[in-house]
């Protein structure tokens, strides 16, 4: 069992259903292929992302948090993605004083016709995570 | 206007959950990736489950039955189907509860294809493992639901259909004939779009304009039909049933209540400029028709070109000219909205080494359309721009714009070109038998009905030479003649023709303007890579977008021919009146609601409301959210401070419960448990 040696990291991620929810299906749909650690919420708008989505998904062990949402402009509820990109990176910065590493928190954009993107940036995200290590909560170093 | 209607919901979901777990083997998708059984043992073991259930398909027929009959018989109260996207079957698994008797927001499904099998298809654990993590949050989340009610409401029996070519005229005329009011709205000052520029149409060569005016006169002769041309849409508000549209009409500088249109104007105008209706072939004056079959046959002063001397306001025989004119503001509610704004042809100036704009005798496709067109720039008789010399030789370049992988042109198949080229070779030829016409291709597409048929007796019995290979560059010749520089590729060795004037055939793009309608629409989310926009689903839902209530017809959504423009357009149509013939339309009560005892009245929530829902209660001190305007976005749950308010079916106590299963308390304990 490889998962022994190797440290495959859990990732989840919160993705707004318009875009981002649907770029992933359209992306399993044309089978791109990634690393098998992405779990997907879908939340109606990138703006129904709560930081306390992300931090309790850090607690509960997550290594990694990915939020995504439409494009600034593409939002099905106007602007609701640019409420949540206002509110990001203080969220990082609160979570690096508390000693997590801001890289485990990514937030992207992902159009719906974004497959190719979004496998792109989870396959990158995923390997970042893996040279991080686990997240410390999870007893990890 | 808005209705509630109580849902049938036997159990009224304060019942402790008893959840029933059905995963679908969806044949090989699911199935050859993970050991569903286990699956289902797996799902057994997680809380509040009493029973898990596999089935080949859980969409079809028999599929739903076994939910229907576990909740007929009592034996659970929650949904969980572990199957394909919710984006794809989530309203069939309702609709399924809902038979059943039970309240079909008591449902949740887990994607284990889309974001499971399918991008994980050769990661057996992994994938495994990813499924499992969904199922469970899912299983957390079904059990923290709410039965909700569904919202109803009224569908306005009136169209808004944006773009007055061939789609949005066959649209109009559909959707008006079976008693709907229409509102076709168009920029430019006449209807007909692209098609009323045609001179012939393939693979029948039937005239353009013999079949495209009696649709133009008719929509201005269909008294549900409100006809707005130079006009534009500049906002949209609202939702399906009810979208609240405010159109703006550009002044005309002319009464058109006064004016007779007998040209006087036009004739004694002092300033020429280009013709847009002959792509700048022929002039026009500031003040004129766009063209004379033009509907409405309103006349229009360029003010862009005018330069005010006053001559047709003084000589106007009814005194109609007003330079004074403004715009005017139109505001309509409709229920329904068809997008047929169609497409921009692809711009050859980019493609540098093909020389248009700059070789005199290189022009594009729809300029020779406006050639070979009896009221054309030349009436009929197809002259080269240098010296109005009618040409011996033309070549068609194909391509020009389409399957283009540099960056300079679009990567799609254009779809059209090799038809309309065949055309304008055979339509010259039929005239000019003595010319020679080559026509350089990549590869001859004739895909639809009856166009291989109409490819092999153009090639065979019209002499047009069909060249394969792609035209490197094009050059000018000291006589105005153009050099065309290609490889054939069937003999394997380059060719160099020295022609009298070269067409490029140049590919459809999306509409420069794309991105402000998708703005307008709210279709933004709804845009291909391409640029054009997208439909709901490439094959089930073709003229649907994600917006409910408005719909795509023709070249917006990306190339197409005539025939197949023109079934979107009914397609389209047949789907508006769908929802008006109904009346009503249920709205997804995924609105958010203000919990009143919490509440601390800091109105942070009102000014973040993207659509105005919030207002503030000044007796209550509190704020209150109107649950129509509300669009169930949820901007305002994550931000209020006071924690007070929550949404329907995505509120903190169904998220976090997923949020804290989706990572197993003992992961690599469970790993060895998948081996």
């Amino acid at each position: 069992m490889s998962s022994q040696e190797i440290f495959d990291p859990y990732i989840l991620g919160i993705f707004c259903n318009w875009c981002s929810y649907a770029g992933a299906d359209g992306a399993g749909t044309s089978r791109m292929q990634r690393p098998a650690n992405l779990r997907i919420v879908r939340v109606m708008c990138g703006g129904r992302v709560d930081p306390q989505f992300v931090i309790n998904a850090l607690m509960n062990g997550a290594d990694g948090v990915m939020v995504s949402h439409c494009h600034p402009g593409d939002c099905h509820y106007i602007e609701g993605n640019l409420k949540t990109v206002r509110k990001m990176p203080l969220l990082k910065r609160y979570l690096e004083q508390f000693g997590i590493n801001p890289k485990r928190v990514r937030y992207i954009f992902v159009s719906a016709s974004e497959g190719v993107v979004l496998t792109e940036i989870a396959k990158e995200f995923s390997q970042e995570i893996i040279e991080l290590g686990p997240n410390p909560i999870r007893g990890g170093n | 206007m808005v209705t509630k209607t109580k849902n049938l919901n036997k159990i009224n979901g304060r019942d402790p959950p008893k959840i029933g777990v059905y995963i679908c083997w969806c044949g090989i998708n699911i199935g050859g990736v993970v050991d569903v059984p286990k699956l289902c043992d797996y799902a057994r073991t997680l809380p509040n489950v009493v029973l898990a259930s596999e089935y080949k398909f859980m969409c079809s027929d028999i599929g739903q039955g076994m939910i229907m009959e576990d909740i007929k018989a009592g034996k659970i109260n929650r949904v969980v189907v572990s199957a394909c996207s919710p984006r794809m079957h989530e309203e069939t698994f309702r609709r399924a509860c809902e038979e059943g008797g039970l309240n079909k927001f008591l449902f949740e499904q887990a994607n284990i294809r889309e974001h499971c099998t399918w991008v994980t298809m050769h990661d057996v654990p992994g994938a495994t493992r990813i499924a499992k993590d969904h199922i469970r949050m899912a299983v957390a989340k079904v059990g923290a639901l709410k039965p909700l009610e569904v919202t109803t409401v009224k569908v306005e029996p009136s169209t808004l259909i944006v773009g007055a070519g061939i789609a949005g005229i066959n649209a109009a005329l559909d959707l008006a004939n079976s008693g709907y009011k229409v509102y076709l709205v168009d920029k430019s000052p006449t209807v007909g779009g692209h098609m009323a520029h045609l001179d012939k149409t393939f693979p029948t060569m039937d005239c353009s304009s013999c079949i495209t005016t009696p649709k133009m006169s008719e929509v201005a002769r269909n008294p549900n039909i409100e006809l707005m041309t130079y006009s534009e849409v500049i906002s949209l508000d609202g939702y399906v049933g009810n979208f609240k549209v405010r159109i703006e009409k550009y002044p005309h500088y002319i009464d058109q209540n006064i004016c007779t249109g007998c040209g006087h104007c036009t004739d004694i105008c002092p300033v020429e400029c280009a013709n847009e209706f002959d792509l700048g072939m022929k002039p026009r004056k500031a003040i004129y028709l766009s063209f004379p079959q033009a509907v409405p046959g309103e006349y229009t002063i360029d003010m862009k070109h005018c330069i005010r001397c006053g001559i047709c306001q003084e000589t106007c025989p009814t005194a109609a000219v007003r330079y004074d004119d403004k715009p005017e503001y139109v505001d309509i509610t409709v229920g329904t909205i068809i997008l047929a704004t169609g497409y921009d042809p692809y711009d050859a100036t980019r493609m540098g080494q093909y020389g248009y704009g700059r070789i005199k005798n290189v022009i594009n496709a729809l300029q020779m359309e406006r050639l070979l067109s009896s009221y054309g720039p030349t009436e009929g008789k197809v002259k080269r721009p240098s010296d109005l010399k009618e040409p011996e030789s033309i070549v068609w370049v194909q391509c020009v714009g389409s399957r283009e992988f540099t960056g300079k042109g679009r990567k799609y198949c254009s779809r059209v070109c090799c038809m309309y080229a065949t055309k304008q070779a055979r339509s010259y030829k039929e005239k000019h038998p003595n010319t020679q016409c080559f026509i350089f291709y990549i590869d001859l597409r004739a895909f639809g009905k009856g166009y291989e048929e109409f490819y092999n007796d153009t090639a065979k019995n019209y002499g047009i030479k069909f060249i394969r290979g792609r035209v490197a560059e094009l050059l000018e010749a000291g006589n105005g003649n153009v050099i065309v520089r290609a490889e054939d590729t069937t003999l394997q060795r380059p060719v160099e023709l020295e022609v009298d004037m070269v067409v490029l055939s140049v590919g459809l793009e999306p509409r420069s303007d794309i991105d402000d309608i998708a703005r307008i629409f709210n279709v933004t989310a709804s845009k291909t890579e391409d640029g054009f926009l997208m439909e709901a689903h490439p094959k089930l839902r073709p003229v649907d977008t994600l917006t409910a209530g408005i719909f795509v017809a023709g070249n917006v959504v990306g190339p197409k021919d005539i025939p197949d423009t023109v079934a979107q357009a009914k397609a389209a149509a047949s789907s508006a009146s769908t929802l008006m013939s109904r009346g009503e339309v249920e709205i997804i009560p995924y609105y958010s609601t203000v919990l009143s005892h919490k509440c601390a009245g800091c109105k942070s929530c009102i000014s973040l409301c993207p659509f105005n829902a919030i207002t503030f209660n000044e007796i209550e001190k509190v704020a209150e959210i109107n649950d129509i305007l509300c669009k169930g976005c949820g901007t305002c749950v994550a931000d209020c401070p006071s924690k007070a308010i929550i949404q329907n079916h995505f509120d903190d106590i169904q998220i976090l419960p997923m949020i804290a299963t989706a990572i197993p308390k003992k992961p690599q304990a469970e790993e060895v448990e998948v081996e």
